[in-house]
């Protein structure tokens, strides 16, 4: 046979050559491969990647000052906003003319709470100033740089103008700087002043949080995991209800119930006080504190670790743990070199599930969680309804959906995703 | 294949319903009580007068990020939305809501006095008619704070005299202000305090002494339960809330009427409606915010009328049968040591200090 | 302290027992007894019910020590540090069981609070009966004069969103899934990252950001196809929460076709079946548990979610959680956890029949429960 091949291509039975036929094999398994995921992707692609992409897009894009103060922008390039000194009149003209088409289309409160993200007072100022512009005509009335002044001190303050020069580009990493506790300046990046910091504290925290929690899970996950997989079907089943029955609970409900039990006043307070294992006047602080948000949340995420590795236990032959025994070795032995390596697919899928959960959840720490207990999704959600600053709840969306991707990829490097099995 | 039918069906259901109901309005707010006092004076007799189906949404939460998404879309589908005074500014700030001349598109007080004077100072911005006043206030657990009920705001801070938790809204509104005045400053000086670095500081300060002390709460409905629980000896929260609490509920407790922070809620009217539903939402508004309906709006919850005129109509709980005057914000008695939230204030500096107060907060 | 002198006294009681009396149904009955009044004696009515429990308990378990019963159901040959540590497991996943079940069933009772707070008030700790009412339950049902069949509204319509969301994500995510489980599939990562995205993006931007789009397709279906506003709104949050269903379906099914046997399609096309049919008589059987599960994940995800539907969904698809979240936020009541009590009542009702359903089945079969 292999002499044959030597010289020639082998044939395969309807005369093409195997090589060629092969390959149109593979390219038609591909084509069938690429079909049967194709209507999935293309849906997902248009109702959320585009959708999402557009959203984090936010995080750079910053046209409105251009937009609204045009002429403004560019006589701005002439002037150094080191100096310490006022921009020349030409700037506040051209701002004047700006300004007052702004007022026509109603657009200066818009620039004005754009830049109050930056600095306070901008938003008032421009809403105040702009009662007196719509008044005057851009032409008779110059000059304008005295008149201005007049109407409020602060557009004889070089830092309003340099405020609005070093957010004038078109796309800015603002909001990026922003999200991890800098500000862009006149000078380039800072950081912010001490007593506003804590975007970067809220992050580290919601990793760490979510690490334990998803610790926590896994450390209580396995032993019921390892107890469902072995029980008869009977009993197994019965006690699996008692893991779907959380499972099935809304999660507004479950976080209340947590509440009910914990509080000072609580149910665990209470039964411990009526046996007399602690006084009623030192009742234990179990809620409003990091203790709360993770026994809650590892009780609402444990079920998303239980099943993947309940169903990764179960295909597990409880033969292979007798075998190990009879050749010699001892429970811990035979448990930590055979059944557990066999048990970490599912680890790993219930560890992914439970940690990107964990890392988005606001509503839970938000109830039970106190001053400790805030993520950085509850900062994300004030900025998108309460402040309106998309722009930093966008580059804060992106930073952490960064940090996930990162940890997945750290994921698969350490463990292989392909490792990893959920149902 | 049952969904589908199920499916099927409601919108049969629906496409019939809307050919019938031609006129329709989404009127968009809080919920609960609330919604259901409003429900109650302004929705059913419109509807009742004019025909007009009302549709309740109750998203007035969401609703400054939500309107800003439906006008960037192009797709408002709200037709007047309630929202608080700070909020209708920033909507407004943004373009989002419509401006309203009130003198010409509001209804005249019965005397003839014009809107704009009915309302007064309440008039914040140029898109917000204001429906009600509220306070933010203290309830305190009768049982729990000794012989001596407390008379003052500052006994929130006096951690000697009433020692117990107490809860706090989890923003620094409301709560800055508070504690520079138990701090020593003069009610007209508090925002020009806080408008400095160190003002800010120093109310942190002085919210730092009872810092372990406070249980924070972020929705309305947590004060109210935690003073039931017998969790705080004493919170802040809106008044109709405690109201609710004490004649409703029969719970212990009772209302501190000391620096209660006076606030609005009211109506905006989105921007870029079509023209149709635009005078569709502005005659609703008319109707709405007259004397009497103000006056009516009062009966199911204890909330003030923003009108002067609305005042002397305020009559009975329409369940309770009780005199709501003297449960009014607004009343003399309630109203003896006020303090108005300072909207240009918040609106420059809400951010700013919000940011500081978080990490304050987490510190 | 307290411990070590119950754990003296529950000895003696164990000596009395064993030695003087020597008679088990006897001695039982009298533990009981003590327990009972004991418990009345500290505790009234909640005394006597802990009592009967405790008493119950205590001469159950010092039998249980003394005839050696804890070796019945055991291997004869496991040492006695393998007996310990079997019980010591016992317990331990108990606790856990315990931990996991506990919070739901403590605020099930206060479902029938008299009062509108999640509160046990004194007269419900005493079992008064004018401490409970059933007001939360009409609330739910719609029949007290002041509610408006808003919970049974936004109950209904969970019920047709998160079924036809699950449908979506199921049919199309198996697809796909079985699509990326074939060897030589080009960018498969790439692929796969795109496809779990939903699970990763936190909701409040995916929220907004979807927002944009299913206000565009909104705007298209009502005013070029000419469909009626309910049901676009009813669409729009269908194919929204089916996206965030996607990655769970994903998972799950990839994961159970990692061990399946491609030899099995290759056999069936070999006897001349169509890949439809080999499609539904051989794959789908083997990888069911996984779509099962991974429709389980997605259902509950569309019928818990609250944060997407509350930004695309207008007052007429108002779903369960969101009636559930207002119920929290603009009034405490209790009407959240009464919805809470009837859903799990149901879903125990269906898990277990559907257990005994198994059970019996397997008998006429004739298996033995393994």
């Amino acid at each position: 046979m292999t002499d044959q091949t030597a010289g020639q291509d082998m044939i395969a039975a309807d005369g093409m050559p195997l090589k060629k036929s092969l390959a149109k094999s593979l390219q038609r398994e591909k084509m069938r491969a690429l079909m049967l995921i194709a209507p999935l992707l293309i849906f997902v692609l248009i109702t959320f990647i585009f959708p999402i992409g557009s959203m984090l897009f936010r995080s750079v894009e910053n046209s409105i000052v251009q937009d609204t103060l045009p002429k403004t922008v560019v006589a701005l390039q002439d002037w150094d906003e080191l100096s310490g000194e006022l921009p020349d009149e030409a700037v506040f003209t051209a701002f004047v003319e700006d300004f007052i088409i702004a007022v026509e289309n109603k657009e200066h409160t818009r620039i004005g709470s754009r830049l109050n993200y930056e600095v306070s007072g901008m938003s008032s100022l421009f809403r105040k100033s702009a009662r007196k512009v719509k008044k005057w005509d851009p032409v008779q009335d110059a000059p304008f740089r005295d008149k201005l002044i007049d109407v409020d001190k602060d557009w004889g303050d070089p830092a309003t103008w340099s405020i609005i020069k070093t957010h004038s580009v078109k796309y800015t990493n603002g909001y990026f700087l922003n999200a991890i506790d800098m500000q862009r300046t006149a000078e380039g990046a800072q950081a912010q002043p001490e007593d506003k910091q804590i975007l970067i504290k809220l992050f580290i925290r919601t990793v760490k949080m979510s690490l334990i929690i998803t610790g926590m899970c896994i450390l209580l996950g396995y032993p019921v995991a390892w107890i469902l997989a072995n029980l008869p079907n009977r009993s197994a089943n019965m006690l699996m209800i008692l893991v779907l029955l959380p499972f099935w609970t809304s999660l507004l409900v479950r976080t209340s119930a947590w509440k009910v039990m914990l509080q000072n006043q609580g149910v665990i307070n209470d039964t411990l006080v009526w046996l007399g294992l602690v006084s009623n006047d030192a009742r234990l602080e179990i809620i409003n504190n990091q203790f709360g948000t993770i026994t809650a949340m590892t009780h609402i995420l444990l079920p998303f670790m239980i099943l993947p590795m309940y169903s990764v236990m179960q295909t597990i032959p409880p033969s292979y743990l007798r075998a190990a025994k009879s050749l010699g070795a001892t429970n811990w032995t035979a448990f930590w070199r055979v059944y557990f390596p066999q048990s970490i697919p599912g680890i790993g899928a219930g560890s992914i599930l439970v940690f990107i959960l964990a890392i988005g959840y606001y509503i839970t720490p938000e109830i039970v969680g106190g001053t400790d207990g805030v993520f950085i999704s509850n900062r994300i959600a004030y900025h998108i309804s309460s402040s309106l600053n998309w722009g930093l709840a966008a580059a804060l969306g992106a930073i952490l959906l960064a940090v996930v991707l990162v940890l997945y990829w750290a994921y698969d490097k350490i463990v292989g995703i392909d490792n990893v099995k959920l149902g | 294949m049952k969904f589908t039918k199920t499916l099927l069906a409601t919108t049969a259901l629906t496409v019939a319903a809307g050919a019938v109901a031609a006129q329709e309005m989404t009127i968009v707010s809080w919920g609960g009580a609330y919604s259901k006092s409003q429900l109650k004076a302004y929705h059913e007799p419109y509807s009742a007068k004019t025909g007009v189906t009302i549709i309740n949404d109750d998203s007035s939460a969401e609703a400054v990020a939500k309107l800003r998404a439906m006008n960037e879309a192009g797709n408002v589908t709200w037709d007047v939305v309630d929202v608080v005074a700070a909020d209708a500014m920033r909507l407004c700030d943004e373009g989002l809501a419509m401006e309203i001349d009130a003198d010409t598109q509001l209804a005249p007080a019965p005397d003839g006095t014009p809107a704009s004077e009915d309302f007064g100072d309440l008039l914040v911005s140029d898109c917000f008619i204001p429906q009600i006043v509220y306070s933010t206030t203290f309830g305190y657990r009768t049982d729990l704070v000794g012989d001596t009920p407390p008379t003052s705001v500052c006994a929130v801070f006096d951690l000697e005299n009433y020692p117990g938790k107490r809860s706090l809204e989890k923003r620094p509104i409301n709560n800055m202000e508070w504690a520079l005045l138990c701090d020593g400053v003069a009610k007209e000086d508090v925002y020009d305090v806080l408008e400095t670095p160190e003002g800010q500081d120093r109310a942190l300060a002085k919210l730092d002494t009872i810092k372990d002390s406070v249980v924070w709460w972020s929705a309305g409905a947590d004060t109210p339960q935690l003073l039931a629980d017998g969790e705080v000896i004493m919170g802040s929260t809106y008044n109709g809330r405690l109201f609710s609490v004490i004649e409703e509920q029969k719970q212990p407790v009772a209302m501190l009427w000391d620096a209660q922070v006076f606030d609005l809620d009211g109506w905006i009217i989105p921007a870029g409606l079509s023209e149709e539903r635009k005078q569709r939402a502005l005659d609703y508004i008319y109707f709405a915010t007259d004397t009497q309906r103000l006056a009516d709006q009062a009966k199911y919850i204890s909330y003030g009328p923003a009108r002067a005129s609305s005042a002397p109509l305020v009559g009975k709980h329409e369940e309770l049968g009780i005199d709501m005057a003297p449960h009014m914000p607004t009343d003399p008695n309630n109203a003896k040591n006020t303090f108005l939230y300072n909207y240009e204030f918040w609106a420059d500096y809400r951010d700013d200090i919000d940011a500081k107060f978080q990490a304050w907060l987490a510190k | 302290m307290g411990m070590i002198g119950g754990a003296v006294i529950l000895m003696g009681l164990a000596t009395l027992y064993i030695t003087v009396i020597n008679n088990e149904k006897l001695s039982r009955w009298l533990n009981l007894a003590l327990f009972v009044v004991a418990g009345f004696a500290f505790a009234q009515v909640g005394g006597i019910v802990l009592g009967l429990i405790y008493g119950s308990l205590t001469s159950w378990f010092i039998f249980w020590l003394y005839e050696g019963r804890y070796r019945r159901n055991l291997l004869p040959y496991l040492t006695p540090g393998q007996v310990l540590w079997h019980y010591t497991f016992r317990v331990i996943c108990g606790a856990i069981f315990v931990f996991l079940i506990t919070p739901i069933l403590v605020v099930l009772p206060l479902s029938f609070n008299a009062q509108d707070f999640f509160t046990f008030t004194p007269e419900m700790l005493r079992l008064d009966p004018d401490g409970y009412s059933l007001k939360h339950y009409q609330d739910f049902l719609g029949l007290r004069a002041d509610s408006n069949g808003e919970w049974l509204r936004s109950f209904k319509n969970s019920l047709v969103i998160a079924p036809i969301a699950t449908i979506i994500s199921v049919s199309l995510g198996t697809l796909a899934a079985i699509g990326l489980s074939q060897s030589h599939v080009p960018a498969k990562r790439a692929i796969m990252a795109i496809l779990i995205s939903p699970m990763i993006v936190p909701l409040i931007i995916s929220a907004t950001g979807m927002f944009f789009f299913y206000s565009d397709l909104g705007n298209f279906m009502e005013n070029t196809m000419g469909m009626n506003k309910n049901f676009v709104g009813y669409v729009k949050v269908v194919l929204a929460h089916a996206v965030l269903g996607i990655p769970f379906v994903i998972i799950t099914v990839t994961a159970t076709l990692v061990g399946f046997d491609r030899s099995l399609t290759r056999a069936a096309a070999n006897m001349g079946a169509n890949p439809v049919t080999t499609f539904f008589r051989v794959q789908m059987p083997l990888i069911l548990p996984g779509v099962i599960s991974g429709g389980l994940f997605a259902f509950i995800t569309s019928f818990d979610e609250v944060v997407v539907v509350m930004f695309i969904g207008s007052a007429s698809q108002k779903t369960l959680p969101w009636q559930m979240f207002l119920g929290l936020r603009e009034q405490i009541s209790p009407t959240i956890l009464a919805v809470a009590t009837i859903l799990v009542a149901l879903s125990v009702a269906l898990l277990v029949t559907l257990e005994l359903l198994r059970r019996r089945s397997e008998r006429l079969r004739g298996m033995s429960p393994s």
